[in-house]
């Protein structure tokens, strides 16, 4: 399962302008025009408007038809001009000035000025509208103030400084007013350009636009003829005449049409798939990419909210171990992280110690790599008061017998081998653990709504490179708390991460929001209230022939420059 | 009852007993615990038995060598050949127990491969039976019960009853069920223990399943209640349970035997079913359904064909039961019932 918890921070992303790249100094745009490139959707998006979406289908196609004011580069994650060709900070971080490109039209060839950027921050910010970006626009407990300085010059006002507003910008698309006022005034914005949408009524400022969509089963998009990005050589982009979205709900069958040609690229590969098809992949002429670790967090929490007042007397007995750092920190010792790298992902993932991943440059590289320690996880056990008895079988103070049940997913290919992994480890130090595999809808009820569950293994769809997106799961009040989303008094570490997550949000100096962001890290490590699993690497494949290829760590990780992309022969 | 009949009766009986004996006895059986993970042994193939040593020396007692994966290449094991491991019978394991047989430590004797988690597959498989077999069974005990009880009631009785029960059971036919057990499933507690879930499966099976056996039951006994020899049983003073019990049930009973022999197939694949959507016993528990639910994925499917060994043992469950029900309906039509 993905949460949708690393969408809240990068949203729909738009196309990049970037340092072009270096092999189109060396041939024409023209010789690489042409051609389409197929590619899959794990669903049939549920809607073209960037405003509500917020599955992955529908935030991959948006990404293609739209742009934002400022992009980040997947590749070195670093945010570099887009629609605004510059922007300026001052006032200490609350005043950003950006001056848009000149000359930029829609895909329906309608102008785009700095009115329908005014108007775009206008529908996000509108609480009506519900859109899931709108809290990222919330600083220092106050929604950004956006006016229109002139035609081209947008000037952004924030209540509190924010170190690195610029990065935010690439969450939000710029939306066409002459399309969506009417909608707006009407009040139904938020229902507007749903999957039945004519073509024509859809217009954005990304390198494709819509052309035809079978509904269940494709979505073609064409070359927007307005794009605004050239090429090192000055042509024009996108390279591709058609960019083509297939239905595949599986990941198996992505792998197998991405196998027998039907798909050009294969956006997250099992690493069974990717081991079978590297194996003759030059004789099939495709190229596969280990592009190493991703941002995707797999952990495991234990449910410590407030249950006074709800019919759980039971859970709140359990809560007293879940609630005793020992105890959090015995389970994260005893868990072989090294297993579940190897069983559930062939090698292919990396161990963790912190909920940030090593695909992030912001992981605090002085903290110890995670390592199995049940002879620790013994010592911490008996120092918080448990004791053993003749049938090994771990006891709590009172002598009652320690056990849990663990949540999980059902049906779920990583998640669920990593329950039954665990279950053993904690069997070992005496604890029986049950594993409770529900359906997706059902899991979140129990973990949002009536808090009914003991302990869960969730996996993160991983978000920006930026400390940031995160702030939403560690702050105390924030969305995703999820080990505890009721309030109440804090403990003293609680009180500092909230402290050190707010102080490094207003911080623009690098290097003193890495000091402040990497004592976060040694907090959340020290005290588990997540106890970070593995991340698996991001395996993508593409055909050979596909130029321009730089597979990202970062979402969507083949697709985030296709623009770029081209096909060395005309096929 | 030609000779072919009586053969294909024989193997069915047999197959079918040999599987009931063989569930019960997986305790002694199995070679090794059903959730014991050896994590160095992820997929490993069955391990072959061998007769000749390398110098080409014959041995009564097989033996075999143990799987060693291939450095740097995780999943793809070779035989380690320095060293061999004579099979022994009559074991005892680390912690006691008897076993019939089995390898000295530190090899491990998986005559048909390990799953993703380095458990013994035979050994799950033996102890999946139990669940398997025993929820197929006494599901369709209970639903062939109640389906007894209410028919009999309803063709018997008439009437109004037999209008609330034709209807209630019709509502029973009606009903999505699959949707209907995920809600259940929601709402029942987290911590249900094996124990707990496996009689769950049984009683949802057969409350769900009374349904069909009871219309057919009633019609058996509707026809019987208007043969002429009852209504002459009745015109001679007979009671109601004298004629209930010696002209109506044999008849009702040949029916629900009948029936009883098709449900439990279904039932045995009804499990592996709810089983694969996550409603059957949990990790570590296996039952023939949890076994079979890994095979969801392609890339398992075709590269880790002995994981395919439930399906094949089911698909001998599912004939034998049938070729038993032919059986029975054929002796039903020659009145030996």
């Amino acid at each position: 399962m993905l949460l949708a918890a690393g969408l809240v921070a990068l949203a729909g992303c738009g196309s990049p302008a970037g340092k072009p790249a270096a092999e189109a100094a060396k041939a024409g745009g023209e010789a690489r025009r042409g051609g389409r490139l197929v590619a899959a959707l794990g669903s049939e998006p549920r809607t073209f408007n960037p405003v509500t979406a917020v599955d992955a289908a529908s935030l991959g196609v948006i990404q293609a038809m739209t742009a934002n004011l400022v992009h980040i580069d997947r590749q070195d994650q670093e945010a570099r001009p887009a629609l605004a060709e510059s922007w300026k900070v001052d006032d200490g971080g609350r005043r950003y000035t950006l001056v848009l490109r000149p000359g930029l039209r829609f895909s329906d060839g309608h102008p785009a000025t700095a009115d329908d950027v005014v108007f775009s921050f206008q529908v996000y910010l509108d609480e009506k509208v519900q859109s899931p970006q709108r809290d990222l626009l919330i600083v220092g407990g106050q929604p950004i103030q956006v006016r229109k300085v002139d035609d081209r010059t947008v000037e952004f006002r924030l209540a509190a400084p924010y170190g690195v507003a610029e990065r935010l910008f690439d969450g939000f698309a710029i939306l066409p007013r002459h399309l969506l006022a009417q909608a707006y005034q009407a009040g139904t914005l938020a229902s507007a350009w749903g999957i039945d949408t004519p073509p024509a009524k859809l217009a954005g400022l990304g390198p494709f636009r819509l052309r035809e969509r079978r509904a269940g089963e494709r979505l073609v998009l064409e070359r927007n003829p307005f794009y605004w990005k050239r090429d090192a050589a000055g042509a024009p982009l996108p390279y591709l005449d058609e960019l083509v979205f297939l239905t595949v709900p599986n990941a198996d069958a992505q792998a197998l049409r991405f196998q027998a040609g039907e798909l050009d690229v294969a956006d997250r590969l099992s690493a069974e798939s990717f081991d079978r098809l590297s194996r003759d992949a030059a004789r099939r002429g495709l190229r596969l990419v280990d592009a190493g670790p991703g941002l995707d967090l797999n952990f495991l929490f234990f449910n410590q909210n407030d249950l006074a007042g709800r019919p759980l007397p039971a859970l709140r007995r359990r809560q007293e171990w879940f609630r005793q750092t020992a105890f959090r920190q015995a389970v994260s010792a005893a868990i072989d992280r090294d297993a579940l790298v190897r069983v559930v992902y062939r090698g292919r993932a990396t161990p963790l110690n912190s909920h940030e991943t090593p695909g992030s440059h912001w992981l605090d590289k002085a903290l110890p790599p995670p390592r199995q320690a049940p002879e620790e996880a013994r010592r911490l056990l008996r120092g918080a008061g448990f004791s053993w008895d003749a049938a090994g079988a771990l006891r709590d103070r009172a002598g009652e017998p320690v056990g849990f049940t663990l949540l999980v997913v059902a049906g779920n290919a990583e998640r669920g081998p990593m329950a039954t992994l665990i279950q053993e480890d904690l069997r070992k130090l005496g604890m029986d653990v049950r594993i409770a595999a529900l359906e997706l809808q059902a899991v979140l009820d129990r973990l949002f709504t009536s808090y009914d569950y003991d302990a869960c293994v969730l996996g993160l769809d991983g978000g920006d490179a930026d400390p940031n997106p995160s702030m939403s799961i560690l702050l105390s009040d924030g969305s995703h708390h999820f080990w505890r989303l009721t309030h109440g008094p804090l403990a003293p570490w609680e009180t500092e991460v909230d402290h050190l997550l707010k102080a490094q949000l207003a911080e623009r100096d690098p290097a003193q929001r890495r000091r402040l962001y990497d004592r976060v890290q040694e907090i959340v490590m020290e005290q588990r209230p997540l106890i970070a699993l593995v991340t698996p690497k991001v395996l993508v494949g593409a055909r050979a022939a596909l130029g321009n290829l730089r597979p990202a760590v970062l979402d969507d990780h083949l697709l985030w420059n296709v623009e770029e992309l081209y096909w060395r022969r005309q096929r | 009852m030609s000779r072919r009949h009586r053969v294909s009766l024989a193997l069915a009986a047999g197959f079918l007993a040999l599987l009931y004996a063989a569930a019960f006895g997986a305790g002694f059986l199995a070679p090794y615990g059903f959730d014991e993970q050896d994590r160095e042994h992820s997929y490993a193939p069955p391990v072959r038995l061998r007769f000749r040593d390398g110098a080409g020396r014959l041995h009564l007692r097989p033996f075999i060598h143990r799987w060693v994966e291939r450095p740097g290449v995780p999943g793809v094991y070779a035989e380690d050949v320095t060293r061999a491991f004579p099979v022994r019978f009559f074991v005892r394991t680390p912690l006691g127990r008897p076993r019939l047989f089995g390898v000295d430590a530190p090899a491990r004797l998986y005559l048909l491969g390990t799953d993703r988690f380095g458990r013994d597959q035979l050994s799950r498989l033996l102890y999946g039976a139990r669940i398997s077999l025993f929820s197929g069974l006494l599901a369709a005990i209970l639903a062939v019960g109640l389906g007894l009880l209410a028919g009999a009631a309803a063709g018997f009785r008439g009437g109004w009853l037999d209008q609330v029960l034709m209807r209630t059971s019709e509502l029973f036919l009606a009903l999505p069920w699959l949707y209907l057990l995920l809600a259940v499933r929601a709402v029942l507690p987290l911590d249900l223990a094996p124990s707990g879930s496996f009689l769950l499966l049984v009683a949802v099976l057969g409350a769900v399943g009374w349904a069909r056996p009871a219309r057919l039951v009633r019609g058996a006994v509707l026809s019987a209640r208007g043969r002429d020899y009852v209504l002459a049983a009745q015109g001679f003073g007979a009671s109601e349970l004298y004629v209930l019990r010696r002209h109506v049930l044999p008849q009702a009973v040949g029916v629900a035997l009948t029936q009883l022999a098709l449900l439990v197939p279904q039932y045995v694949l009804a499990e592996v079913a709810l089983s694969f959507l996550g409603l059957g016993v949990a990790e570590p528990v296996p039952s023939w359904g949890t076994m079979l639910a890994e095979l969801e994925r392609y890339e398992v499917l075709t590269s880790y064909r002995w994981l395919l060994w439930p399906a094949v043992l089911l698909t001998g469950v599912v004939l034998s039961y049938h070729t038993l029900a032919e059986h029975i309906r054929e002796r039903l039509q020659a009145g030996e019932v």
